[in-house]
């Protein structure tokens, strides 16, 4: 029984140490290339570069297999490739900004140790159910507050304390999901109960709608005040899937979806600029548009057009041509230089984050666990979803970041700690849980609800 | 009991990512090409500009008659033409708004370096980390000879045009009014679409080349159509015609009367057909005309290229004449189209291509521009060979004219062209206008024994002299100037 683990934790280390390498060597690779095909150079000071990426990587990797002992191998890794991939396209696209995202990537790979080390054993957060919850509001709402909130680019989404600005819808997306796996979790056989059959669907008693009404006028909020349709969107998305992952019940989805639409009707009722995002992504192409509001929409397109199958090379392409390139558009400009085939690999990245967190979610035995790595799992899938889908205009756009590659320290950071979160809740938490407060009361019954023998076999299968 | 929930949502997360791949496919695949040929694309542009362009340059291989200079900004090369209005029509215009022109359109595969025969040399360059060089275009152009040409038209409206008539080669390609390319090469866009507002809503229509775009009614270089239609079927230049003082065209109550209401030569009975080209005689034309009907004279002028597509590197209009069965039931309209007049139309290259066929013993040589092309590192990737482009009169045809239109030099209307020490074959043309004022005509070569330049000028509304012009008082001159600077040179 105490064998196999140990075995598993000892092969992962060897497995991430090897990836992690891959992903210091995609990272200078990349960073490299661009620079060569920018100016035909190898980049000046190369070697301190490489030395300062491989070392933080390597000590982020020592971290993971130092305090999170069992951890999926290949979610720090991959997260490292993404965020090395997004620093060399950011100083291709815009070398002034390129220092910004280095210092970020340091403070999202240390806030991500730091997160690893201050949180042994990630169901302690499970006994801080409101706390996380107010303060997940709190953050959300606070570019609303007078003094510190701050307007750019016509929407309400940050604050300046002193010379620091950041977005703290970023942090409050992680919080919710903490808070939601929590409350959902203590609260998930109440609210699966169907007490009123309505045709196929069974809904739940009016009370019990409270939660999910609570989650869609805070969406609605985040939308009518900050004018924030991507963190609306996918604010309202990450409730509904783990509304659903904790119940299973098939009204909530459907509830979910009517008040979606209700919540866009209002809002395409209400705002121009939701009204705009609408024609720009039916109409974006055409002459009235294509060289005024549906210009961005257009030069994205246009990016991945011309980059075709293989892409034009990193640094042979025209990105810039695309406002804000840098940031929600980057997915355009890999279109662009790397073609399809390099937003392909962008892809599949995301895939086997969110493909070894669901798997975490089910190798864990109790319902916060479950919930929590599929919230944060959610989250990662969603905001690539509604971002990629804007860009390349399957969907109308919503302004979102591009999860670890787009530049923006506030979604690097958050998405660090995210990433901490996920690989803690991936690692088999300590025998000897630390729980206290309310969990202490819950944890047992969940452990005796569920075969110890089945989660301790189950690494098993990660060897083959 | 979650677990069953988790896994649906791995899966439908895993089909958005699949239909986000499916976007892309569409995206950089299917659509590809649709979109990226989209005008609003400007990454073709940049990629375009981003190529240094070759040069075009005269046939010294060094007078430079367009190149690209770096400029520093976001689209890298910019077309600059030193002597701008004066190659216009050779060069065209290479614009960011309105695109290319001219041999910048036509030669744009050599220029820009997309040609097959630059493949080595691009891969070259791209294996060195160089910007794509586009080849260089030599032309046929004689850099002096242009600028003769351009003298002695002035500020004239009109064209001349000078050819090689062994080769076809064109060594002057002089249009007024004109314009200056540079003002459409320019990368500030508000500048580009002013100065092309102000090119098209000029009523001279600067634009469109007067030497082979626009047509005019060619008046009596006409005649040497029609005078080769008579050598070519059965008559000779000592066939001799009636000489009244004016035709009574048929099935009408017009006539047709010679130029200035004159009685030909003194008021003689009968006239040889040498004689009647000699001092350009409408009403024996006229008669001869008659006399060939309408097919001869149309099957005449098409061989010369009238109505046919000749080709050539800048866009060029061949002359025009109605087609037979307009001439049916108006017998009146074969005499006024033998003298040049009626709904015959043509321009400066034609006739020259007219007057290349007579002075190259009846070959029509297909005319050209390019001489040559070099690659960037000056290595010939494509050389023009003459062509034939048709034999529109037999070398004896082309002889007896020869000699007719040395006379007309000689001691006929075309004296103002003689010069000193070299024998000058030409014929003149007065067109009437509409607006009273005639175009002059002059179309030539030299030697008349061994011709290596035909030149055919036009000046619009006779120049200075307006009514009072005619080609050989206006015109003739010209062509001198051009012959003389050329076998004197």
């Amino acid at each position: 029984m105490q064998a196999l683990p140990a075995l598993d934790a000892r092969s992962g280390r060897g497995t991430q140490l090897a990836l992690t390498i891959l992903a210091v060597v995609l990272s200078v690779g990349a960073y490299v290339l661009v620079t060569l095909g920018k100016t035909g150079k190898t980049p000046p000071g190369i070697a301190g570069f490489v030395a300062v990426i491989a070392v933080s990587y390597l000590l982020a990797h020592f971290v993971v297999t130092r305090l999170a002992p069992g951890a999926d191998p290949s979610l720090l890794p991959t997260a490292a490739v993404l965020s090395g991939l997004g620093y060399a396209m950011v100083y291709r696209l815009d070398p002034g900004r390129a220092g910004d995202q280095f210092w970020w990537l340091m403070l999202g790979l240390f806030v991500f140790v730091l997160t690893l080390f201050v949180i042994r054993d990630h169901r302690t957060l499970d006994a801080y159910t409101y706390t996380i919850g107010l303060a997940a509001i709190g953050f959300l709402l606070l570019p609303i507050a007078p003094g510190i909130g701050r307007t750019i680019n016509g929407a309400r989404l940050w604050i300046q304390v002193g010379p620091l600005v950041f977005q703290p819808a970023e942090i409050a997306k992680v919080l919710l999901v903490v808070f939601l796996a929590s409350f959902l979790n203590a609260k998930k056989e109440l609210l699966a109960m169907a007490t009123r059959r309505i045709g196929p669907l069974h809904l739940p008693a009016l009370r019990y709608m409270g939660p999910m009404l609570v989650a869609w006028f805070v969406s609605l909020a985040v939308l009518f005040v900050e004018k924030d349709l991507g963190s609306s969107l996918l604010f309202f998305g990450i409730f509904v899937v783990m509304l659903w992952a904790a119940t299973g019940r098939v009204s909530y989805l459907v509830l979910g979806l009517v008040l979606f639409a209700i919540g866009a009707l209002i809002g395409y009722a209400a705002f121009g600029h939701v009204q705009d995002r609408v024609t720009i992504w039916l109409h974006g192409l055409e002459p009235k548009h294509i060289h005024s509001d549906g210009y961005q929409v257009a030069q994205g397109e246009f990016a991945m057009a011309t980059g075709g199958i293989v892409g034009t090379g990193l640094g042979h392409g025209h990105p810039n041509l695309i406002p804000s390139v840098w940031t929600d558009f980057i997915f355009a400009a890999f279109g662009e230089e790397l073609g399809l085939f390099g937003v392909t690999a962008l892809l599949l990245l995301y895939v086997v984050i969110i493909g070894r967190g669901f798997r975490a979610a089910i190798a864990r035995d109790d319902g916060f666990s479950k919930l929590l790595a599929t919230g944060l799992v959610s989250v990662i899938a969603l905001q690539t979803f509604i971002i990629v889908g804007g860009v390349t205009r399957l969907i109308p756009l919503t302004g979102l970041t591009l999860p670890f590659v787009s530049y923006g320290g506030s979604s690097l950071v958050a998405n660090f700690v995210l990433l901490a979160l996920l690989v803690r809740t991936s690692a088999p938490p300590p025998a000897h849980a630390p729980v206290r407060g309310r969990g202490r009361a819950r944890l047992p019954r969940e452990a005796q609800a569920s075969e110890p023998t089945i989660a301790t076999a189950r690494p098993e299968g990660d060897g083959a | 009991m979650m677990d069953r929930q988790i896994r649906q949502l791995a899966v439908a997360f895993l089909l958005l990512f699949v239909i986000l791949f499916v976007q892309a496919n569409y995206l950089q695949v299917f659509a590809a090409s649709r979109l990226a040929n989209n005008p609003a694309n400007q990454r073709l542009l940049l990629e375009e500009y981003q190529v240094d362009r070759g040069d075009i340059l005269a046939r010294d291989g060094r007078t430079v008659l367009a190149r690209s200079r770096p400029t520093g900004g976001k689209l890298k090369y910019q077309r600059f033409y030193p002597r701008g209005p004066l190659y216009s029509g050779v060069t065209g215009y290479y614009s960011v708004v309105f695109g290319r022109y001219a041999l910048e359109a036509s030669q744009n595969d050599f220029l820009a370096g997309r040609a097959t025969e630059l493949l080595p040399q691009n891969l070259v360059d791209e294996i060195l980390g160089r910007d794509k060089r586009g080849a260089t275009v030599v032309t046929t152009i004689d850099a002096q000879l242009q600028q003769v040409a351009a003298r002695a038209l002035g500020s004239l409206p009109g064209a001349v045009v000078a050819l090689d008539p062994r080769t076809g080669e064109v060594l002057a390609l002089v249009a007024n009014p004109t314009y200056d390319p540079n003002q459409l090469a320019s990368h500030d866009l508000n500048e580009v679409r002013s100065a092309r507002k102000r090119l098209l809503s000029d009523p001279r229509k600067p634009l469109l080349s007067r030497a082979t775009q626009e047509l005019f009614p060619p008046g009596s270089t006409f005649k040497l159509v029609t005078a080769s239609a008579a050598l070519e079927n059965g008559m000779k230049p000592g066939t001799t015609f009636p000489n009244p003082p004016a035709l009574q065209l048929p099935n009408s109550t017009a006539q047709l009367h010679n130029f200035g209401g004159e009685h030909c030569l003194g008021g003689a009975a009968r006239l040889t057909l040498a004689q009647a080209l000699q001092i350009s005689c409408n009403v024996v034309f006229g008669e001869i005309g008659l006399r060939l009907g309408a097919a001869r004279l149309v099957d005449q002028a098409r061989k010369y290229g009238f109505d046919g597509t000749i080709p050539f590197e800048t866009p060029f209009v061949e002359g025009r004449i109605p087609p037979v069965s307009e001439f049916k039931g108006a017998l009146s309209f074969v005499a006024t189209s033998a003298i040049g007049q009626q709904d015959v139309l043509a321009n400066p290259m034609q006739m020259a291509l007219v007057g290349g066929a007579i002075a190259n013993g009846g070959e029509e040589m297909t005319p050209h521009l390019v001489k040559q092309i070099l690659d960037a590192d000056g290595r010939v990737v494509r050389e023009t060979r003459p062509s034939v482009w048709g034999r529109p009169i037999s070398a004896r045809t082309a002889g007896e004219l020869t000699t007719m239109m040395v006379n007309v030099v000689n001691a006929g209307t075309g004296a103002a062209a003689q010069i000193p020490g070299i024998q000058v074959a030409g014929k003149t043309g007065t067109a009437e206008t509409p607006s009273g004022k005639p175009h002059a005509w002059f179309v030539s070569f030299a030697p008349a024994q061994d011709p290596k330049i035909v030149v055919a000028v036009v000046v619009l509304n006779g120049g200075s002299l307006g009514s009072e012009a005619t080609g050989g008082a206006v015109a003739a001159p010209i062509a001198r100037a051009v012959i003389e600077a050329a076998l004197r040179g």
